[in-house]
């Protein structure tokens, strides 16, 4: 028995550790610099909890193993050892903390710095179950909304107020197109329910709360298409509530956000 | 520390008195075990439902239609009833299972014998205690029942979904029923909590101070500590919930929200208001659920270590630590929810801090073991395991307490393995160790070892099975509450780990009827047990098994010693009772 449970123990340790190490699954691919600096804590942080985690798995293993074999004479009498309890408290205090403190500038940048100036913005709106991505247009400018004139069929899926001149240039599209290595500044909103902003490829996450403004900001530095699955449980249809991050080279952005403005004019 | 007869009651004779509107804490005890083992059947229940969903979506069930007319029309289960399912399982399996037994359950039977008293301080409060908890969860099985079926919102609850009934089905009757219930349990809970603290405060019999005092009892008063903080914050939540809902208030629903095409009439509320409050709840809930499964764990390794619990007033320490910290971190939950990001760092050091204590009590664990004479009986293998699961468990949550790093975790698997692992399986190892090491106690017969075994080998090995790999979707950016992964892509990956959980779920799931036919055959069949077969220390191994009406037969026991005095130098045995006189020349 002590020999099958320490054997068992050290077996779980190995087989949850090797895919970390060997990189089974993994994470997708990082397209920020912020995305690295997260990656880069969550490794750290996999080393320290590793190490942890295989030296308790270890420790527990050989005290079943060595403990638990017959063997002549009583038990160890000990109720324990302060000088040992003392060291392996400051140890995790330091440790533990240690890391929180390290993680803190990674979330204070993206957080707790505003975006830099000249960043370009869009807001994005969760319903559920799309997300609705608008661009101020050539003003520069994002138009009042009234939720009464929310009408999808009409190509107004967030209200924009049609007496607010601020909103007649307003472009509304359901993927977030972006140009690459330009900072961006997303200004989420919900329209009912709390839904969640989310591109795995860029390490973020942020909740879009009905009655808030939120701000985030990143730079994509990978021109490609990435899904933005919606993260925060929103109802039925929760599971396909997905856009895309759509980064662009500068130039194809300008080009596609030429046509959008074009066809907004004509809408006009 | 009163006498014990103030509180002694006549044995009822008639059936009704006796087991079902009993006064006797063993009997409620029992009561509150069998509550939790039927909520855990349905709540394992919808967990496979789920898990068969996720992997074979298209494939048709017809005795589903059955059971849900309306969500599995032809067979097919629809998004809606995976997520009612969803809310449903972590609702009943956090309220009615994991708060149920290990602290209302075993700390009911066991806590009055462990300090010597004939029963808790509350008797009739107890027993009501039970009947309203029993109100609760006969309503939130309704809720499957009513019009629209069982509330989709998660076990969390956050409104504006699980405010406005337009926002999905589920969320009209259902969800008020869901409210109801949980505001009744908090009542329940509330009074249990009063009696477990008065009843460790005053009854605790001649020599047992609070240092003699075995860990569970330590775990179970504060546990009860926790709910009484805990519960009214949840209680006066879930009545404002229900206010908005159906009295036109608006506490946590802004102005300006257009549902299913309507505009919603409300103004001013707040969200993330109902998130605090709900955590602030929420994450003591989580020590709720686990800190006794800790106590009976600490007893159990002592006991089949044949040692003293190593650095027992470290661990009395660490469980008021980790009891009095978890009160300053619920924030950790929220730290994407829009909240001031600069709270994050604070909850975020609080949170690492909890590490401490959690780090102190493994330690001592495994320096229990060390040197010890293990005795591989069920209960022990059991607590071992739970060490190994609170590890596990309990190191991801670096991971999650880092807001940094929670800004790609959140929402995902890996937060799913975290709290299952932690909070759900971690806690069911101590109520399985707790249930292996106390029945023959309860129910004066031995369980059978064999088949305990053979429980416990599938169902640690199978755990992990299904819980390890969640570690790894959570790394892939696999969002959590997804009824399918057809929605989103890049989930496509995710499917072969999905076939994998979802097979080791179904042997898994199917092993704890191993358990409960151990469990029922032995209660009528097993072996006759003895006063202490266990040759553990503590009161309750002083007293016939099963125990008579009053315990101690009206008799008070006097402690001389702390509750695990194993291995002593010079003893006759290599265990001295606590009620043992003897003079032993080694001292601690």
């Amino acid at each position: 028995m002590p020999v099958l449970l320490a054997l068992v123990i050290w077996l779980v340790c190995a087989a949850i550790t090797a895919p970390f190490v060997l990189h089974t699954w993994w994470f997708p691919v990082a397209i920020s610099e912020h995305a690295r600096t997260v990656d880069s804590q969550i490794m750290l942080t996999f080393w320290v909890t590793g190490v942890v985690f295989v030296l308790a798995h270890l420790g527990l293993g050989w005290a079943v193993f060595k403990f638990g074999r017959k063997r002549s004479g009583p038990a160890t009498y000990s109720h324990g050892n302060n000088t040992m309890e003392a060291i392996w408290t400051s140890a995790a205090a330091v440790l533990f903390i240690g890391l929180v403190l390290m993680g803190t500038s990674v979330w204070a940048r993206v957080h707790m710095n505003a975006a830099p100036a000249g960043s370009m913005p869009v807001e994005v709106t969760g319903k559920q179950f799309v997300w609705n991505v608008r661009y101020p247009g050539p003003d520069g400018k994002l138009g009042a909304l009234d939720i009464r004139q929310i009408n999808d069929a009409n190509g107004n899926p967030l209200g924009i107020d049609s007496k607010d001149p601020a909103g007649k240039d307003d472009i509304t599209f359901p993927n977030l197109v972006v140009p690459v290595n330009r900072s961006i500044e997303v200004t989420l909103h919900s329209l009912d329910v709390t839904h969640s902003f989310f591109v795995p490829e860029l390490r973020l996450k942020q909740d879009a709360v009905p009655g808030m403004t939120i701000r985030i900001n990143f730079i994509a530095d990978k021109v490609g298409l990435y899904e933005l699955p919606c993260a925060e449980l929103c109802g039925l249809g929760h599971f396909k509530m997905r856009a895309f991050l759509d980064v662009k080279e500068q130039g194809d952005f300008d080009k596609w956000m030429q046509e959008r403005v074009a066809e907004r004019a004509a809408q006009q | 520390m009163a006498e014990s007869h103030d509180h002694a009651h006549a044995a009822p004779t008639s059936f009704i008195r006796k087991y079902v509107f009993s006064l006797d804490h063993k009997v409620i005890g029992l009561q509150y075990y069998f509550l939790g083992l039927s909520a855990a059947i349905v709540g394992m229940a919808l967990s496979l439902l789920m898990r068969f969903h996720l992997v074979w979506p298209t494939t048709q069930v017809a005795w589903l239609e059955k059971l849900f007319p309306a969500g599995a029309a032809g067979g097919l289960m629809t998004p809606e009833l995976y997520l009612s399912l969803m809310t449903m399982h972590g609702t009943i399996m956090v309220f009615f299972v994991l708060t149920t037994a290990p602290q209302s359950g075993f700390g009911n039977y066991m806590l009055p014998i462990q300090i010597g008293a004939a029963d808790m301080a509350f008797p009739t409060l107890n027993m009501l205690s039970f009947w309203i908890t029993f109100v609760s969860y006969v309503i939130m099985i309704g809720a499957f029942f009513v019009q629209g079926g069982a509330p989709l919102g998660g076990w969390t609850f956050y409104p504006p979904l699980s405010a406005i009934p337009e926002a999905g089905p589920g969320q009209a009757m259902g969800a008020n029923m869901w409210i109801l219930s949980i505001a009744i349990f908090c009542i329940a809970s509330l009074l249990g909590a009063l009696n477990f603290i008065t009843t460790t405060l005053d009854l605790r019999t001649r020599g047992l101070s609070l240092m003699r005092m075995p860990l569970p009892c330590w775990t179970w008063f504060i546990t009860a500590i926790l709910g009484l903080l805990a519960f009214g914050v949840l209680l006066s939540a879930g009545v404002l919930l229900l206010m908005d809902r159906i009295a036109g208030t608006s506490f946590f629903v802004p102005g300006g929200l257009v549902v299913s095409d309507r505009a919603v009439n409300h103004t001013g509320g707040s969200p993330l208001l109902w998130q605090h409050l709900f955590w602030f709840f929420g994450h003591p809930e989580v020590y709720i659920a686990i800190l006794p499964s800790m106590g009976i764990v600490s007893q159990v390794l002592s006991t089949f270590s044949r040692k003293p619990i190593f650095g027992y007033r470290a661990m009395v320490y660490a469980i008021i630590a980790i009891g009095g910290i978890g009160f300053a971190v619920w924030g950790h939950h929220m730290f994407i929810s829009g909240m001031n990001p600069a709270t994050a760092i604070a909850f975020s050091v609080l949170t690492m801090s909890i590490g401490v204590p959690s780090a102190i009590k493994t330690f001592n664990w495994i320096g229990t073991l060390w040197g010890g004479k293990i005795r591989f009986s069920t209960p022990m293998l059991y607590a071992i395991a739970f060490v190994s699961l609170f590890v596990t468990g309990g190191l991801s949550g670096i991971f999650l307490g880092q807001p940094s790093i929670d800004l790609y975790f959140h929402d995902t698997y890996f937060v799913v393995a975290h709290f299952h692992l932690i909070m759900g399986v971690a806690s069911i190892f101590g109520i399985f160790a707790g249930t292996y090491f106390w029945l023959p106690k309860m129910f004066g017969r031995m369980m059978n070892e064999t088949l305990g075994k053979l429980h416990f080998w599938i169902t640690f090995v199978g755990v992990y099975c299904i819980f390890g790999p969640m570690h790894y979707l959570g790394l892939m950016g696999h969002m959590r509450r997804y009824s399918e992964t057809t929605g989103v892509k890049y989930l496509a990956a995710s499917d072969p780990l999905h076939q994998f959980m979802t097979i080791a779920a179904f042997i898994t799931v199917g092993a704890q009827l191993i358990f409960i036919v151990n469990l029922f055959w032995s209660i009528f069949k097993g072996p006759k047990a003895s006063v202490n077969p266990w040759e553990c220390t503590t009161l309750e191994w002083t007293i016939p098994s099963p125990p008579p009406h009053d315990n101690f037969a009206g008799h008070e026991p006097v402690v001389y010693r702390g509750p695990y005095e194993y291995g002593v130098p010079g003893a006759p045995q290599d265990f001295l009772m606590q009620n043992d006189p003897a003079e032993v020349s080694a001292r601690h």
